[in-house]
Parts: structure tokens; sequence; C-alpha cells
């Protein structure tokens, strides 16, 4: 990524969007109080309806957009988005992997719907929730349920230096071991998705004694072939396996072909 | 649309607020036929993909709701599981989940108070606009939130969907040493919460009043966070006095496990959230609700603070029924939230166990909670294996709706009364009404588009300098 236009001459403008989500990749961004003001210092704070109740117009230099396209209008917009925007970088595991709400992929929506409204006819939602990438060319994601806020900084840090960010895309059991944690996995049996899940968390799960729910998406190598049987010797059926790969970065493609591959088993 | 050609005014965002808003005003012969606000969230689902998950799920899961206030989903949660199981978490696991509680309530409000609200009594756009002016002010806001994230941060793991929170308590515990330097934070804090509640007491504030009945949850002796029986205070209308009447009324009482018998949700074609009324009549959850039911019960430096900044003496049945003061209320409830917080920190002794065994079995089960923005009810049914079969979560913010539309019809009314708004002044002044109660109609982007309907004349406005881009 590269800052283009020369920032002496004016500050770069950064735009926040929200799709559906909830909110909490963009409160990220508020959540960094020791760098928020000095943040905007750098960057013109453009457009972020969460903070600031007078957005400028665009184009913008760096659009960071949190949040799946799940209507109709929703897809409309984004392609606004990206036509108004230098640089486009999804944030959270709405934006990159359609989050949570990319359950209804796997079901009847007319049937979620009846579940929820009494009148789902009032209701306009597309059947399926998909990440921003489906829909428009992205520059950079930025991974998590929610996003980590240290990475954060550092995308927009890289953003102005006009570097790639650098964000390791290895697995939290990398941050594990680099944390002295013991192993919840080998030392307890607890399952854990840290060896097949991006790191960016620090491996927090592990640090607090739980297994690592995934919630950071599939890194850059995953072996589920090696993997599931390990979720098996430490207590989990088939369905929870599935319900395990089915959660915050569901259509992941990566856990979402070893989750079929393990239901047609 | 009859015989009325409706002036769509897009005032472009509602801004300031988590979610997408609609204000529709119908205005007839100087007066206000109807104000509706939708709320356009593209629906998510949660209550649906629940069914079929395990009970041990929905901690992590139906935070992702809200990225405000999970803890409040995971609170909620836990507690309505619990309750299907036959499980209540006592002790000092009560304790530290009021503790992360606490730590929600600093961060989610002083969010609200400095990041949000404060800009519309300044006449600043946003924060960032706003420390231009109030350098010193802002730092002190953000310095408290982050006060609020460490106690999150600490006992959950991380501030924003915590990672420790589960059912029967936690996965670890803080050690006392590790609680030792979030208490010298906390104590700062506290200085900056009370400066925080001297410094909203002193903006400048319409007279309003608010005509609904309150709910909140009630423990006597406490002022009620994460437990308590829903206590509804009646409004001034139904005992016969004016809306701005601030004095408590009677209030009545009802088990948590009846809310869907007193709660009714119903749903209406211009939102996706659903609208409810209790007991037939309109109310209002959060902050002023809270404050009216459980003020009494404020610890000595709350109660204090409280009096210092005009709102009276709650124990002497003092309550705030102004909206827009809702800022001086919201900063006691973070003074009280920071002094609870390290009175539990002090009182703290470790308990060998980190969470009580929770087995599951067959049933259903109801928790409240007392989400920074209001009273969140979650209900489960299991199966005897765990396995959920059905799911239900009332947010605060639907059950709002219906007292907001009431605050709008009423404030704009009141401005037609005295000369002649533009669409532009209505907008702003509907925008700054809906910000009183820091709605949290999360799921969507942002956009306030009013609609006008005004007899005989209509015409289409766009307010250039608050384009929203869409
Ligand atoms: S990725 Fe998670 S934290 Fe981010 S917006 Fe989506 S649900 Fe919220
Ligand atoms: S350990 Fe796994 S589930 Fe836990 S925060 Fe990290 S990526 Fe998310």
């Amino acid at each position: 990524m590269s800052a283009e236009p020369d920032h002496r001459a004016r500050r770069p403008k950064l735009a926040v969007w929200k799709f559906a989500s909830c909110d909490g990749c963009q409160l990220t961004l508020l959540d960094c109080e020791d760098e928020l003001l000095g943040i905007a210092e750098n960057m013109e704070i453009s457009y972020f309806l969460e903070a600031s109740s007078a957005p400028g117009p665009g184009p913008y230099d760096l659009s960071l957009v949190e949040g799946s396209v799940t209507t109709q209008h929703d897809a409309e917009r984004i392609q606004h988005i990206r036509n108004v925007s230098s640089r486009l970088v999804t944030i959270g595991a709405c934006a990159t992997a359609g989050g949570v709400q990319a359950l209804r992929n796997y079901a009847d929506v007319a049937e979620f719907l009846a579940v929820v409204y009494a009148r789902p006819d009032y209701i306009e939602t597309l059947a399926t929730s998909t990440p921003i990438s489906a829909h428009v060319p992205v520059d950079f994601e930025l991974r998590g349920c929610p996003i980590d806020r240290g990475q954060l900084i550092e995308v927009i840090v890289a953003f102005l230096a006009g570097r790639t960010p650098n964000v390791p895309a290895h697995s939290v059991c990398f941050e594990c071991k680099r944390r002295g944690n013991v192993c919840v996995t080998v030392a307890h049996g607890t399952p854990c998705l840290g060896p097949v899940t991006h790191s960016g968390c620090g491996a927090l799960c592990p640090t607090y004694g739980r297994g690592c729910y995934g919630c950071f998406g599939p890194s850059n190598s995953t072996n589920f072939g090696a993997f599931i049987p390990l979720l098996r010797r430490d207590g989990m059926n088939t369905l929870d396996v599935v319900r395990v790969l089915r959660t915050f970065n569901t259509a992941a493609p990566e856990f979402d072909a070893a989750s079929r591959k393990e239901l047609r088993q | 649309m009859t015989d009325h050609t409706s002036k769509v005014l897009r005032v472009g965002a509602l801004a300031r607020v988590e979610g997408e808003g609609a204000l529709y005003l119908c205005l007839q012969d100087g007066e206000v036929a109807e104000a509706r606000l939708a709320i356009y969230e593209p629906p998510r689902f949660f209550e649906a993909f629940l069914r079929g998950r395990s009970y041990r799920e929905p901690p992590d899961i139906t935070a992702r709701v809200c990225g405000i206030c999970p803890v409040a989903y995971q609170m909620s949660a836990c507690r309505a599981i619990e309750d299907a199981c036959g499980v209540v978490v006592g002790g000092q696991l009560a304790a530290l989940r009021r503790l992360l509680y606490c730590g929600e309530w600093i961060e989610s409000q002083t969010l609200h108070i400095y990041l949000l609200h404060a800009p519309d009594f300044l006449g600043a756009d946003s924060a960032t606009d706003l420390a231009r002016t109030h350098h010193a002010d802002v730092e002190r806001g953000l310095r408290l939130k982050q006060a609020g994230n460490a106690i999150v941060e600490l006992l959950g793991g991380r501030a924003i969907h915590p990672i420790n929170a589960r059912l029967g308590g936690f996965h670890r515990l803080p050690t006392p040493s590790e609680l030792r330097p979030l208490a010298e934070q906390l104590r700062r804090a506290r200085d900056d919460a009370a400066a925080t509640a001297r410094w909203v007491a002193d903006f400048d504030f319409p007279d309003a009043g608010c005509d609904h009945d309150l709910l909140a949850l009630a423990e006597p002796g406490t002022y009620a966070i994460e437990s308590g029986t829903p206590t509804v205070m009646i409004s001034p209308s139904g005992a016969g006095l004016p809306a701005d009447t601030n004095r408590a009324l009677p209030t009545r009482t009802f088990d948590v496990c009846e809310f869907d018998d007193h709660v009714v949700e119903t749903q209406v074609p211009h939102s996706t959230a659903l609208h409810s009324r209790l007991d037939g009549h309109r109310h209002l959850t959060g902050t002023l609700a809270r404050y009216a039911i459980s003020g009494r019960w404020l610890s000595p430096i709350a109660l204090e603070a409280a009096q210092d900044a005009g709102l009276g003496n709650p124990r002497e049945g003092a309550v705030c029924r102004n909206p827009f003061r809702s800022i001086v209320v919201r900063a006691i409830e973070v003074l009280y939230a920071v002094d609870e917080a390290l009175r539990i920190i002090d009182a703290y002794e470790p308990t060998p166990r980190a969470c009580v065994d929770v087995p599951p079995r067959a049933g259903t089960g109801y928790g409240a909670t007392e989400a920074p923005r209001g009273m969140l009810y979650h209900r489960y049914s299991m199966r005897d294996d765990g396995t959920i079969t059905d799911a239900s979560i009332v947010p605060p913010t639907a059950q709002n709706q219906g007292a907001i539309e009431h605050d709008l019809l009423r404030l704009v009314q009141e401005r037609l009364g005295s000369g002649q708004p533009t669409d532009a002044e209505l907008a702003f002044l509907c925008e700054k009404a809906i910000r009183n109660h820091d709605p949290c109609i999360s799921c969507s982007a942002h956009f306030l588009n009013l609609t006008v309907l005004r007899e005989g004349r209509s015409a289409s406005i766009r307010d250039g300098g608050r384009d929203s881009q869409r």
C-alpha cells in the first residue's frame, strides 16, 4: 500500500464504512485512546459516522470497511465506496469472511426470517452474507472478530509510510510459543483451533486457559487432514467439529470446505 | 402517500449512534400528526441460528450482536442458561462478573458522553473536533474510557468480545497482583469521573420531560447491574401528573420469567427492529429508568456528586425525567461504576475454582441484566443434552423505540409552536433527541433520512454539507 498523495500538501483522508456487523471493529479505532488524537493529526478523519456527524465528501485516500454484504442495496453501495477510495482495507471477520451472519448461507433464509419476524415480507435481505472481496477488489484484509488494536494501528501507520502492513499470516500456535504458554491441547487435552487459526490476537484464549475458537479465521497454511483427528481425540464429535468451524468465519473458504467435508463423512 | 407529496430531506447520517435510522414526520395544520423512527438494520438472525447450537455457545456468539456492549450479551446469556440448568453463581465469581460489567459500563457510558453526546452541547461535530477547543476534557474522557477497557481487558482478555467469560464463571481468574495496578488506575479514574460529572452538569439543558413508564432491574441494597427483579415505575400521566415531574412514582415488579407476558414485541412495517409495549404502555429503559429505580442505592460518593450536579437527592425520591440531562445521569453512573469496581477489587479474595459446573438439563431459562443502554433480556430452551431449541433476545433499543418516537413528537410540536423551523433545524433537533437515549441500532450503516410531509406543499432538499455518500 502507499499513501500516494503528498501529505505534506494535505493530510490523507480516512473513511470508515459499515455493512452488516456489530460495530466492534470500527469501535477498535475509538479504543485506540492513546493514539486516536495522533491519528487525527496525521489523517483527516473525513467520514466516520460512529464518531462524527460531519461527513466530508470523497474521494478518500484510505477506506476501512467493516461488515458483510447482506442486502441488494449494500451490494450497490460497496461499488460506490470502491469508486471513491484509493485504498480499501477490510477490517474484521464480517468484512473478510462474511461474519457470523454468514451462517445463513447454509440455511433456508425464508425459514430464518420466519423464526425472527412475524411478518417476514417486511424484511429485505439477501439469501447470503458475503465478504467485501466477493464484490470489489480489496487492497488488504485485516482479520479478527474483532480486529486487534495493534494490528489496526500497524495498517494505518503502514499506509501513511507507503509500505505493506507487517501482519504475519502464521498460526496462533506461533504466538503461544512466543508467549511461553503451555499448550492447552498437549497439556490438558483441550480442543483448540490454534493450529489452523490466523495469528493476530497474541494467543489470547490459550493464555486464559481455553482453546482457540478460531475468531481470526484460517491461517495461511491449514492441514485439516492432520488437525481434525486431534479434535476428535480431545472429545469432539462430527457436529462439534462442524459447529466450531461454522461460527465467526464460517464463509472463509478453508473453514467452509473443512466443515462440508466433515458433514459428508 | 395520499394527496401529499413526500418531502425527502436527506440530512445524511444519524451520526454518533450505532446503526441506521430513518425518521418520518407528518405535519398537518401546524401539528405533528405522526413521528416514526425506522431502524433499517440488515437482519443478522441470531435467534434463528442459535437453534441447534450447544448451550455453551451463546455467551460467545451473542456477544457479536453488539461490539459496544458485548459483556451485557454475555452476562444475560449466562444468566438465562444457568437459570435453565438450575445453577446460581454466587460469591467471588458473581462479584467478578459485576466487576467485568462495571468495566463495560465505564467504557461504554464514557464513550457515549465524550465521543457521541457532548459534541451536541458544545457545538462540535465529533470528539476530534471537540478536542480542538476542549483538549483537556477530551483527554480526560479517553483516559476514563481506557480505565473501563482496562477492567474488561484484564478480566475478559480483550475489550471487545471478551473471551474469558463462560457459563458458571470464568476460564481463568485474575490474581491479586494483577488487580493491584488496575486499582491504581481506577483511583485516578474516580477523579476523572467526578470531574466528568462536574463538566457535564454545566452544559445548557433545554427544559423537557418524558412521560413513559420506566423499566429497570432492582436489587434492594445495591445499584442493579448484572441481576435483579424487573421493576416498573409508572409514568407521570399514569399518576395524573405533568411529564416533567421529577419525583419518584409508585413501582411494581414482576419475575424475569414473566418478561414475555409483560413486554410484548410487535413488528411494524417501517422497521427491522421489533417494537415492544410494557403491559400495553410505551416504556423507557436505560440510564433514566435505572436512576429512578436504583438511585437511592448509589454509593455515598456518587450520591453526593448527583446532588452537586443538580439532580437532587434520590434517597429523598428525586428522579430525572429530562432526556437531555441523561448525560449527567450517565456521568453519575460512571462514577458509581468506578467506585463499585474499586470496592469489589478491595474485597476480592481468590477462590479455588474459576467456575462452577453447569450441567445441561431440559428446560427453559430466563435472564436479564442492565446493559449500559437498558435492560437486555434473553430466553433459551434446550434439550437434556444441552442443544438449544429456541432462543429469544429482547435488546433495550427495540424496547425504547416507542418512547423515542414520543419524545420526538413532543419536541417537534414544541418547536413548531415557537416559530417556523427549517427542515434542517428539525433534523438536528431530532438527531439530538435520539442521541439522548444512546440508541444502539447496530447492524447496519448509519443514516437518518428525514421525511417531512407538510400539508399542501412539498420539496426535496438535500443538505449538501452533510451529504451521506450513498
Ligand atoms: S468481525 Fe466480529 S467484531 Fe468485527 S464487526 Fe464483525 S462481528 Fe463485530
Ligand atoms: S485464541 Fe483464537 S479464538 Fe481466542 S482470540 Fe485468538 S484467534 Fe480468537
